[in-house]
């Protein structure tokens, strides 16, 4: 289990998430957002193609960070969901709130 | 942390400190320790570990207030074809009919509020105790 962030040329960072976002590790995730936030960067993709599992705490703080992350004037996209990833979003209804991509490369070809 | 499953045949206890940090363990402990065959993996994969990590969150978060010297009981028996986990704390409990449905539009942006609306939709039966502090999840082959 571990979050990387890697800034591209653009100026876009992307969040990679391997093994799980749950209880024990969202103020990890958050604070590593945040402290990019706070240095300048205004666009984010978390990327979740090497993720296991997200429990609902994992999902909060991707609503509470895309809210932060609103409020400066940037924007948060995901990517990577497989089928039971993508399921638990649309039965949440939270696949309504963020622009979810299939691969990373197509987020960051979107902004 | 230590953690220490206790194995039989037909079931499985762990107590779980009273720390979030520990769940992913926990969980992990608990989903590799199923015998092959009774869940297919893609169910282990997700939908228990995800349920799992919901009751035990829940139950360290609201529960036992994450007091360190506090514990959280897990049971789960193993049938042919079905697993039972029990997850129990000795917190005062909760009415879970009395939670807002967390897809509605003026709960959507909510952080918290999901996690037993997520585990109602990955296992096949949520019961609880009277008491309300404890759960049991149902998970069924196929």
């Amino acid at each position: 289990m571990r979050f990387t962030l890697k800034k591209d040329k653009s100026g876009v960072v992307v969040v990679g998430v391997e093994g799980q976002l749950i209880v024990g590790n969202r103020q990890e995730l958050k604070q590593k957002v945040l402290d990019a936030l706070e240095e300048g960067s205004r666009k984010f993709i978390i990327d979740f193609s090497k993720t296991g599992y997200i429990d609902s705490s994992g999902l909060g703080v991707l609503v509470s960070l895309s809210k932060k992350i609103r409020e400066q004037g940037g924007e948060l996209r995901l990517a990577g969901l497989n089928a039971d990833l993508q399921t638990l979003f649309e039965l949440t209804k939270l696949d309504t709130l963020f622009a979810i991509t299939r691969t990373a490369e197509e987020a960051l070809a979107a902004f | 942390m230590n953690l220490q499953l206790h194995l039989t045949r037909d079931s499985m206890k762990l107590d779980v400190p009273s720390d979030l940090g520990i769940v992913g363990a926990a969980v992990e402990l608990v989903a590799s320790h199923l015998p092959p065959g009774t869940l297919s993996p893609r169910r282990i994969s997700f939908n228990l570990r995800t349920a799992l990590a919901e009751a035990l969150g829940n139950a360290i978060r609201y529960g036992t207030g994450e007091d360190p010297d506090r514990v959280v009981r897990v049971r789960v028996e193993l049938g042919e074809d079905v697993v039972r986990i029990y997850v129990v704390d000795d917190g005062n409990g909760y009415d879970p009919r009395r939670l807002p449905d967390p897809t509605q539009p003026d709960n959507l942006e909510r952080e918290f509020g999901r996690g037993l609306f997520v585990i109602r939709h990955l296992v096949d039966d949520v019961a609880f105790n009277e008491k309300g502090n404890g759960i049991c999840l149902t998970l069924r082959a196929g």
